[in-house]
């Protein structure tokens, strides 16, 4: 059925309103369950040994002592599991053997290729046995040399971390044109800028950690699982394991945020092996949080190369990019990140002749994955940072500048064909440039400003995909089923991971089908025997590709429903809609039965009993950009090395939005972890061992409560023509623009342009005594 | 070793036998099944085990089972009333969007308590201070802040010190 996006969006009564989350009420009474709440009574308890070095072989391991230990049931270590190498990633699979992710790891390593790689597991009647059990365990090492950093691991010569792939440790290199670089160089009167940025490694800190437990029922290995992606989990299974998929059963119930770690493959298929094992008994396998700093992922560190060729007029005439982007010690997401942000480069600023070059390099660190706007916040630092570079340099106006080059609509992207359906972000830059008073506070702070305390203002703007579209496949199910009294069971693939994804399909639903917002009800747990399929929460992608799923699915409902109504009331389905719960004259409004009644005699009709169900996947094969600008006013106390925010907005075009106060909850949550990743937030390594030394959330600087200044979101709403509601991507961009903006600011404030996230007090220290703002 | 401990969980007396290592968060969690008592970190950290003990917050997690002895325990679950109706706070989370995963949820509502209870007004900063032990990833505090902002004006409100 081919599904168009009407513009008629003037009589909408659900879609655009503020209503309360669907789960609201079970998450503040604790009725809800997430993982651990699902427990069954009796369990046994599993936990990880991991390796103390950064690069070595295990020799050998002694489980002797441990296995004596009171209450210890199994112990597995990498000499015992399949040799059966599989990918972690959450994407769909691609059916085309080299597009499909790298097989990098076992359920335990032998070759252990990171400080905290997993070595060995024990399985235990409770945690302590469990705990004393691991600390005897005995493991020699035959120790390799290690490299940490993504260039010098590149290099011919580097310690090698995947022998058994390749000899080099560069996972991929990619590079694309955009017309001739070397040609569009020589162009005279040119100005050269070229500069490095740098980003740290993050943690995604979701406050509930990593959790899963497995059992047998029935044959098949079940396991509940706090994850984004159940049906890609289950995959991933299979291949771990050698299971087949169909013998593998995903639960995901409510989850306590993820963020990207959780769109990866973690503990389950381990778990799974360990409880089959044990004849198919109960084993959690819960993270520490510790664990989960280290022996989860991280959001890659990346060093960027910015080279721009400007024309006095304040135009492009060539850009370059280089990236090297710290994989760490397995493949997970892999390059899809490093090209992501090399592409957002080119999409940003399109109108020039543009050279990508992006390495993706295995180094012994963390393993790197996705995380909330998948490589966009690196590059968005790097690029905003440079854009404000070029205008200190060159004397332009900043939002001129900005103005003149970025991406325009109708802009078609040569490499990946996503075009720009609709945009708002001149006008999201100018309500945010008015918001902040940015025009006349550039002029008076800036340059003039003397004196230990010093303020700035800055900006940063950004572009993002809406769905992985065409790089992978797009592609969502969803099935509805109508209840006696005339209510929806509302099923979806896709998953509701503290966003708010089960209250919008619900709005969505209610809307298509003229049903009141209460006469829909959503199931919040996926379960891969029962729920339809979909690939899962990422890439801001369900709004747009499930929300055309629900779309389409009950557009389809509703044909159903009318059907059986115009044998009751025999009337052409023709002439029917729905409209606040009742079958209506398509004409007149006038209300002509009630669905409820139609649900009732439906069902149980003696002569035409009809179960009233439907179920459609929406293949997406379209992509739309969303957009959006933050702006930051700050105080910098240059001796103290303080930066405090005083004013920032975030401005989004999103296109329609569904939810103004869902949508406001995502735009706030990721100002606050743009904010981290501006000022506070980095996975500090030891440079000896390879160790995170602050893997908790003391050492760890997150923003806490009294960190955070007044958030403030607005929205430009535009009406792309491709959303199923003219809505684009907004769950992960509002992190986006949030740490260039305050880099700005300071550079702004300061004159001091650091080029590294984030700017904590130490790395400001250094900084401005080396601009000799600080005294010796 | 074990130990049974007598006290009062959400208004009815208990009695537990538990582990003496256990901390209180593993008892309100597998004893009392109240689920909305969560575990993020289980070293103090995060603040999503949060109850009041005799009125006042603590991180149950590094509270060991066997002083609550003789304590007044009150989760979460003990806020909704007989009837099912939620309290005003728990209400003022839902409609000002606090929720997002919700993990972090039933940790910062009852950190608010005492400041809902209390008789004066808290500024929008002497709450973002007050809150500072709860750690939320999802909802950068705002929304919280504005819930407990609200709740605490309306119960002044009723108390006739605050027009
Ligand atoms: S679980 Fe108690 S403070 Fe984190
Ligand atoms: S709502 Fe997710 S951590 Fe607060």
């Amino acid at each position: 059925m081919a599904v168009t996006h009407d513009t008629h969006s003037g009589n909408r009564k659900i879609i655009g309103s503020s209503v309360d989350r669907v789960d609201a009420r079970a998450k503040v009474t604790g009725s809800a369950a997430y993982a651990e709440d699902l427990m069954p009574e009796k369990y046994l308890t599993a936990m990880v040994l991991h390796s103390t070095v950064a690069h070595a072989n295990v020799v050998k391991i002694d489980i002797s002592k441990a296995l004596e230990v009171k209450g210890v049931v199994d112990i597995v270590t990498c000499f015992d599991v399949p040799d059966l190498p599989f990918p972690t990633a959450g994407h769909p699979w691609s059916t085309e053997k080299k597009h499909q992710d790298i097989a990098d790891r076992l359920l335990l390593n032998r070759h252990v290729r990171f400080y905290g790689d997993d070595i060995a597991a024990v399985v235990a009647e409770n945690d302590i046995a469990c705990k004393h059990a691991l600390k005897l365990i005995e493991v020699e090492y035959e120790e390799l040399p290690h490299v940490f950093d993504a260039q010098e691991a590149a290099q011919d010569g580097a310690p090698l971390i995947h022998p058994e792939r390749t000899d080099t440790n560069v996972l991929v290199h990619s590079s694309y044109d955009v017309g001739d670089y070397d040609e569009a160089i020589k162009e005279p009167g040119l100005v050269k800028i070229e500069r490095n940025y740098q980003t740290p490694i993050v943690q995604h800190c979701h406050i509930e950690g990593v959790n899963s437990f497995a059992y047998e029922e029935q044959g098949k290995m079940v396991c509940v699982s706090s994850t984004q992606i159940p049906h890609i989990v289950r995959r991933v299974c299979s291949q771990a394991t050698g299971l087949p998929m169909g013998d593998i059963r995903i639960i995901k119930p409510y989850i306590g945020g993820g963020f990207g770690n959780k769109q990866d493959v973690l503990t389950e298929p381990l778990n799974i092996f360990l409880s089959k094992r044990l004849g198919g008994r109960c084993v959690k396998l819960f993270y520490t949080r510790e664990e989960v700093f280290v022996s989860t992922r991280v959001r890659h560190a990346m060093n960027f190369r910015l080279t721009s060729w400007v024309r006095k007029d304040g135009t492009f005439a060539a850009r370059k990019v280089l990236v090297y982007s710290n994989q760490g010690a397995y493949a997970s997401h892999a390059h899809a990140l490093a090209a992501n942000a090399v592409n957002a480069y080119r999409m940003m600023y399109p109108y020039s002749a543009i050279h990508g070059d992006a390495y993706t390099v295995y180094t012994n660190l963390p393993t790197a994955g996705a995380m909330r706007a998948y490589g966009i916040p690196q590059i968005g630092f790097a690029l905003e940072s440079h854009i404000d570079d070029i205008c200190d340099e060159m004397g332009f106006d900043r939002i001129e500048f900005r103005l003149k080059n970025m991406m325009k609509i109708g802009y078609r992207d040569p490499q990946t064909t996503i075009t720009c359906h609709s945009t708002g972000l001149a006008e999201c830059i100018r309500k945010g440039a008015e918001f902040s008073d940015f025009l006349r506070k550039q002029k008076t702070y800036g340059k003039g400003q003397t004196g230990p305390v010093r303020r700035g203002i800055g900006m940063g703007i950004f572009c993002y995909k809406t769905g992985v579209y065409p790089i992978s496949l797009e592609t969502s199910a969803c099935r509805m089923v109508l209840n006696q009294d005339g209510s929806i069971q509302l099923q979806m693939g896709a998953t509701e991971i503290g966003q708010g994804a089960d209250t919008v399909f619900a709005q969505m639903a209610a809307e298509e089908l003229g049903f009141s917002f209460n006469r829909v009800h959503i199931l919040s747990t996926q379960d891969t025997d029962v729920t339809p399929f979909d690939t899962g929460a990422y890439a801001s992608r369900q709004t747009y590709v499930s929300g055309m799923a629900v779309k389409k699915t009950a557009r389809k409902m509703k044909s159903e429903i009318l059907a059986y109504a115009s044998t009751m009331i025999h009337k052409d389905p023709g002439d029917l809609d729905i409209e606040d719960d009742m079958v209506v004259h398509v004409g007149s409004r006038e209300p002509l039965i009630a669905v409820s009644e139609v649900a009732m005699e439906a069902c149980y009709s003696l002569t035409n009993s009809k179960h009233i169900a439907a179920e459609e996947t929406h293949h997406c094969t379209d992509n739309t950009y969303s957009f959006g600008v933050c702006f930051a006013e700050v105080e910098v106390d240059i001796p103290m090395a303080q930066i405090q925010v005083l004013n920032i907005v975030n401005v989004h075009d999103s296109g329609t939005i569904i939810n103004t106060k869902t949508a406001s909850g995502q735009v706030h949550g990721g100002m606050s972890m743009g904010l981290g990743y501006a000022l506070s937030e980095r996975i500090i390594i030891d440079e000896k061992t390879g160790r995170v030394l602050n893997n908790n959330l003391l050492d760890y600087k997150l923003m806490t409560s009294m960190d955070t200044p007044e958030l403030h979101d607005l929205f430009v709403e535009t009406d792309d023509p491709t959303g199923p509601f003219g809505n684009k991507s907004l769950g992960e961009p509002p992190v986006i623009p949030v740490a260039p903006a305050i880099r700005n600011a300071v550079k702004n404030a300061t004159g001091v342009a650091i080029d590294a996230n984030p700017l904590y007090p130490e790395r400001l220290f250094h900084a401005f005594k080396e601009a000799g703002l600080i005294g010796e | 070793m074990r130990k049974d401990i007598h006290c009062t969980v959400n208004g009815m007396e208990r009695e537990f036998n538990v582990d003496v290592r256990s901390s209180l968060l593993e008892m309100l969690r597998g004893e009392e099944h109240a689920h909305s008592v969560k575990k993020g970190c289980e070293v103090g950290e995060c603040g999503a085990c949060t109850v009041l003990i005799d009125g006042r917050p603590f991180v149950s997690c590094i509270y060991l089972a066997i002083w609550a002895e003789g304590k007044d325990i009150m989760t979460s679950e003990g806020l909704v009333d007989k009837n099912g109706k939620l309290s005003d706070i728990q209400e003022a989370f839902i409609s000002e969007g606090a929720v997002q995963c919700g993990f972090c949820t039933p940790g910062f509502i009852m950190s608010a308590i005492p400041i809902i209870n209390a008789d004066r007004k808290y500024s929008r900063d002497e709450i973002k201070k007050w809150i500072a032990g709860n750690f939320c990833r999802c909802t950068g505090y705002q929304k919280i802040v504005d819930a407990i902002e609200k709740t605490q004006e309306k119960r002044l409100r009723e108390k006739g010190l605050l027009k």
